[in-house]
């Protein structure tokens, strides 16, 4: 099995692990509150699973899963009333940390025509997200390389991170959009987690992934897990994994992507694209953003005013007089051979952990895995 | 000290609604009065239709034989031409007269028909005159006109905001009804502006903003039939507030049939 789950899977039985009988599962509430955390956690809203501010278990989607497919997210009733007993929802945790839309400083002029910049003040709350998805946190990583590890620390970024709590829960019952097993990132929550757990129908098997995580499984006390209730909680992540029915062709896309700019399924699949953008936004790794200013109508002062953009609008590749990408073919092609091509330049593997959002969220339901395979010389 | 630039908000063919974008833009309003003066404004109770101006807002489509005269004379004594609104940018919901016989229509529903003069179709302000730049909106707001006013009065032109609703609904994190609901959401054809109002009260867009950039109105049509929508249905989801923008015109054409 664990040559399934791939090498970045560990070996769940040199961890020590917990035992969180369901009806003791509020206490993680209470604990994370006592630390001075605002729990955020998965909620059915609007007919999808969303992360939001939750204080109880009681808010937790109950017997409820998600059937996902390309251009389609249905909310459906599952046996047993698990409250993880889906994939995910439209959002991983990049809002939380890459704001959709922030001021990053105000300008103002004085009298005598001074300018002052002022940056926002940024003083993020605490933050415990529960829930989150071993592709989420893969994403996370990136966005982590790409926000604070390059040459500019993204102080916005950086201090909402500082923040940040992460109670992973592993996958046991992907969508049929997920393919994390292609790209290696999942269904078991590896690593950038500071609590994971496993459900099981009567709790959830615990691991700490980090000190803090440790110190509260700790202050719960908490028996270890049977040697059965770990293995049962390996082996459903496992089976989850065997339900996976989409994949990449290859984790290095790069060179076939390059080597293909001029293939006709560019042409094909801008006839169906939107260029609508709801791809790059739903996707947890893209970072692409603009910057306007948001000027007082008096003209004295200015907001400096950060955004969501994508590769999908007209403004992501306008240089002086010229837009770079005007058509739909141009700019798909800058998604897949950025996301799956230079990624790998840029951050050493592809941009794509698998999470099926840009599947499942894509209006016209166009298929990043089915894309690829027809560019790498297969599919339909 | 120079003069306050001035400007004038005239009305053609419209329900005036675009005009409440200044008039309910409470202390807002007054700030404007203080950088500008408004020298027409009938709403407001300015009138001088003839003085010249910086900035001539207009609202509403071309849409009778004094229209054209009309357009023409404002033009000429206006430096900035802006149009405001669904009808002044693209025809309004009137222009659904063009694809339709003008004179049956008002015969329908006129019982004294001869005291209408209007002409055979409502067109674009930028049909008949230049046009510096174009609000879109059905009505345009309070925040989108303010920023096109503080923008041509630092001496630029506006920043034209075309991308598509799905990108401000994304934003504010709105789950996507047509996704999740399987309604047939204009969003990703339609022009940013309202700050993706619908969607964010759980129903589907129709396009009161027009047309945004590199819209694929044939690709969403297709999805629209793919939802179980009828040819019909699908060509009224194109021919409505905006029904005259070209590329919702074409849609509108192919699926109600008059392409074959
Ligand atoms: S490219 Fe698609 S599947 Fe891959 S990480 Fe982004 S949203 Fe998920
Ligand atoms: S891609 Fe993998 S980790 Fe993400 S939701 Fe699907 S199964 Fe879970
Ligand atoms: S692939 Fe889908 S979600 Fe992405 S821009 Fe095209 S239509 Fe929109
Ligand atoms: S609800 Fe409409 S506007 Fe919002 S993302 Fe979906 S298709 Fe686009």
């Amino acid at each position: 099995m664990d040559t399934i789950l791939g090498p970045e899977c560990m070996n769940s039985n040199e961890k020590i692990q917990g035992w969180m009988p369901r009806e003791r599962f509020d206490e993680l509430f209470g604990a994370l509150s006592a630390l001075g955390y605002t729990c955020y956690g998965p909620q059915v809203r609007d007919h999808a699973i969303v992360y939001a501010r939750i204080t109880s278990s009681g808010e937790l989607p109950r017997g409820v899963t998600d059937a996902q497919q390309p251009g389609s997210y249905r909310l459906t009733h599952s046996e047993g009333g698990r409250w993880f007993d889906w994939a995910n929802g439209p959002q991983a945790l990049k809002p939380l940390l890459f704001a959709p839309r922030e001021s990053l400083w105000r300008v103002a002029r004085d009298a005598q025509g001074r300018l002052s910049f002022t940056p926002a003040a940024e003083r993020p709350a605490k933050i415990a997200l529960i829930g989150a998805r071993a592709c989420d946190l893969a994403a996370l990583r990136l966005q982590d390389q790409h926000f604070l590890e390059g040459a500019y620390v993204d102080e916005a970024y950086a201090a909402r991170r500082r923040n940040l709590l992460v109670v992973a829960v592993n996958c046991t019952r992907p969508a049929s959009t997920c393919f994390c097993v292609s790209t290696g990132d999942g269904p078991r929550a590896a690593s950038g987690f500071d609590i994971a757990l496993t459900e099981l129908d009567d709790g959830f098997v615990a691991e700490a992934g980090s000190p803090v995580g440790g110190e509260i499984l700790g202050t719960l006390v908490f028996d270890a897990a049977s040697r059965v209730q770990v293995k049962d909680a390996d082996e459903a992540i496992a089976q989850g994994a065997q339900q996976q029915v989409r994949s990449l062709p290859s984790r290095n896309l790069r060179d076939v992507l390059f080597d293909n700019l001029d293939h006709p399924r560019w042409d094909d699949v801008a006839a169906r694209c939107l260029s609508c953008g709801n791809c790059t936004s739903v996707c947890p790794t893209c970072f692409c953003h603009r910057e306007t200013e948001e000027p007082q109508l008096d003209g004295t002062a200015s907001g400096h005013l950060r955004e969501w953009d994508s590769c999908f609008t007209q403004g992501h590749s306008y240089i002086h007089g010229l837009t770079v990408r005007a058509a739909t073919r141009e700019r798909y092609r800058q998604w897949l051979t950025h996301k799956l091509g230079s990624w790998h330049d840029q951050y050493g593997r592809s941009g794509c952990v698998g999470c099926g959002r840009c599947i499942a969220w894509c209006p016209v339901g166009i298929d990043i895995a089915e894309e690829a395979t027809a560019l790498h010389g297969g599919g339909k | 000290m120079n003069p306050k630039p001035k400007i004038a908000v005239h009305k053609f063919a419209s329900c005036d609604g675009c005009q409440l974008a200044f008039l309910n833009a409470g202390e807002k309003f007054l700030e404007l009065a203080q950088l500008v003066e408004i020298v027409h404004f009938v709403e407001a109770g300015m009138v001088a239709p003839d003085r010249p101006v910086d900035i001539a807002f207009i609202e509403g489509s071309i849409s009778t034989p004094e229209h054209l005269d009309h357009i023409r004379a404002i033009r000429g004594h206006s430096r900035f031409l802006v149009t405001i609104g669904a009808c002044a940018t693209a025809g309004g919901i009137q222009a659904l007269r063009n694809l339709a016989d003008a004179d049956e229509w008002i015969a329908g529903v006129y019982a004294q028909p001869r005291y209408i003069r209007s002409l055979a179709t409502s067109t674009p302000v930028s049909h008949h005159v230049k046009v510096d730049f174009e609000l879109w909106g059905c009505p345009v707001n309070t925040p989108q006109v303010m920023a096109a006013i503080r923008q041509l009065l630092f001496g630029v032109m506006p920043v034209d905001e075309h991308d598509k609703v799905c990108m401000d609904c994304k934003r504010s994190q709105t789950v996507c009804v047509m996704v999740t609901q399987g309604v047939p959401c204009m969003g990703p054809v339609t022009r940013t502006g309202c700050g993706a109002i619908c969607p964010r009260f759980g129903r589907d867009c129709y396009a009161c903003y027009g047309p945004a950039e590199n819209a694929n109105s044939l690709a969403l049509g297709r999805r629209f039939e793919g939802l179980g929508l009828m040819p019909d249905a699908v060509a009224r989801r194109f021919l409505f507030i905006n029904n005259a923008a070209p590329v919702f015109a074409e849609a509108g054409r192919r699926w109600s049939g008059a392409d074959d």
